[in-house]
């Protein structure tokens, strides 16, 4: 069996996420920051080791700025939900995710003014063209730093250095590219980061979290929920404070101890050497594409410019008979249709049909994308 | 030898205590917060009282938030 659907959740994962899991369950399984007990303790130890490991991997200064979710999703709807207000003007790209852009669709019912700047039909984004865009109430901007469907790299540094410049903030979607590529909050001018777990940290599903950058006042931003800390029990109004406004009642921490040694996974491989392999591996599914002439391939053609997510269609055949085969026939997992992203597949011209989604991980071999190329070219020359 | 406490507003404050406090040498052993200092129901740093100063201020070196800091009697 070849796994291909990283994009969504990263399989398989190391040895020591699995280990650091069981671990947790056998030797420690307690709730941390409730009771003052050894292991109450030793989870709370977990967890802060894997605020100050992210901090680490992202280059954050004050490891409690981390603040814990489910999800990438939850912590877009945090940024957003938290921050902005009805009369607020907010910038995104037309290449959003859902996660991005339902809770902006949502905001703008309420009030928020939204602006979708449109990107090229292989995804790629202008700096410039969110600039245009920039009016007095302008309080936002939000990118993805890797499209779920494409895989095209959106210029975060020029966008977050454009957004310092006109005082705006600079929420960044990293659910694609979180140890997969380098991600710096200083360097990268960004303000609030959200990243998933499950994908290229190589930790559980139900992890994730948002980086609150310096720049934002914890007190002007809204839980999405309160509740329980551990802190302040006699009160009955939420903490203020950092990182226990934002984390009410317990929280998943067998997934957070998995997600720490998968981040520690990741710092120990690094990021850079991963991206190499990745990129290598997505070279070559590329170059073997190009010779197949039934193949219609999107985002970009050179690796710089994108990480190793790639869509397709093939000539007669729909993405969901493309996926069916590839199961049935040769093994090969893969995830088709519109990947919740509508948006992205208007820009790249694939809606409603979508697109066939190959998305590589670093335990992916290059056996395996010849495999792969094997299996389309003959798909593509018996169909057509 | 008195002891002294030393309260953090979370308890992501009080583990970055002990392990900067720990890193440095000294000896110290986090535990519940005594009822009568606070009604919280976590945790808090348990200190050497004569080290008390020299600990404080390389927790405010280190970016630790403190609440206060009580002799344990």
């Amino acid at each position: 069996m070849i796994y291909f659907d990283n994009a969504a959740t990263s399989w398989p994962k190391p040895l020591e996420v699995k280990e650091a899991m069981v671990r947790f369950m056998e030797e420690i399984g307690a709730n941390p920051g409730r009771s003052g007990h050894l292991l109450s303790i030793e989870a709370a130890r977990i967890i802060y080791e894997t605020r100050e490991t992210l901090s680490t991997l992202f280059n954050v200064k004050d490891p409690s700025r981390i603040v814990f979710t489910q999800n990438a999703t939850e912590s877009i709807n945090l940024a957003l939900k938290g921050l902005l207000r009805p009369g607020d003007h907010v910038i995104t790209s037309s290449m959003e995710h859902n996660s991005v852009m339902r809770p902006l669709r949502d905001l703008e019912k309420k009030g928020v003014e939204l602006s979708v700047v449109p990107c090229s039909p292989k995804g790629e984004l202008d700096s410039r063209d969110i600039e245009k865009k920039i009016q007095s109430r302008t309080r936002m901007v939000v990118l993805n730093h890797a499209s779920n469907v494409t895989g095209t790299l959106l210029p975060v540094r020029e966008a977050g250095r454009m957004a310092r410049e006109h005082d705006l903030l600079f929420l960044v979607d990293a659910a694609q590219t979180a140890g997969a590529y380098p991600i710096d909050m200083e360097s990268d001018g960004i303000d609030l980061l959200a990243f998933t777990g499950h994908k290229s940290l190589y930790g559980p599903q139900g992890t994730g979290g948002l980086v609150i950058g310096e720049r934002i006042h914890e007190k002007e931003m809204v839980p999405l929920k309160q509740g329980g800390t551990g802190s302040r029990s006699e009160f009955e109004e939420q903490p203020d404070f950092l990182p226990d406004r934002f984390e009410s009642g317990t929280p998943n921490a067998v997934g957070i101890a998995g997600l720490l040694a998968g981040v520690r996974f990741v710092l120990k491989r690094g990021v850079e050497p991963i991206r190499r392999h990745e990129s290598h591996l997505i070279e070559k599914l590329i170059e073997g594409f190009k010779d197949i002439p039934q193949i219609t391939l999107y985002g970009p053609g050179e690796v710089k410019d994108r990480i190793a997510t790639l869509s397709f269609n093939i000539e007669h055949l729909s993405p969901s008979e493309v996926a069916s085969l590839l199961e049935e026939e040769f093994g090969i997992l893969c995830r088709p249709g519109l990947h919740c992203a509508p948006s992205a597949h208007r820009t790249i011209g694939t809606f409603s049909e979508g697109t066939v989604r190959f998305s590589l991980g670093y335990f992916n071999t290059i056996e395996e994308v010849h495999h792969a190329i094997d299996a389309i070219d003959h798909m593509a020359r018996s169909k057509n | 030898m008195p002891y002294g406490v030393i309260l953090c507003p979370s308890t992501h404050h009080t583990i970055r205590a002990e392990k900067k406090v720990k890193e440095n040498g000294f000896s110290v052993k986090l535990i519940p917060v005594p009822r009568h200092l606070s009604s919280d129901c976590g945790i808090c740093l348990r200190i050497s009282w004569e080290q008390r100063e020299t600990i404080e201020s390389l927790l405010k070196k280190e970016g630790v938030k403190m609440e206060g800091v009580h002799l344990l009697e």
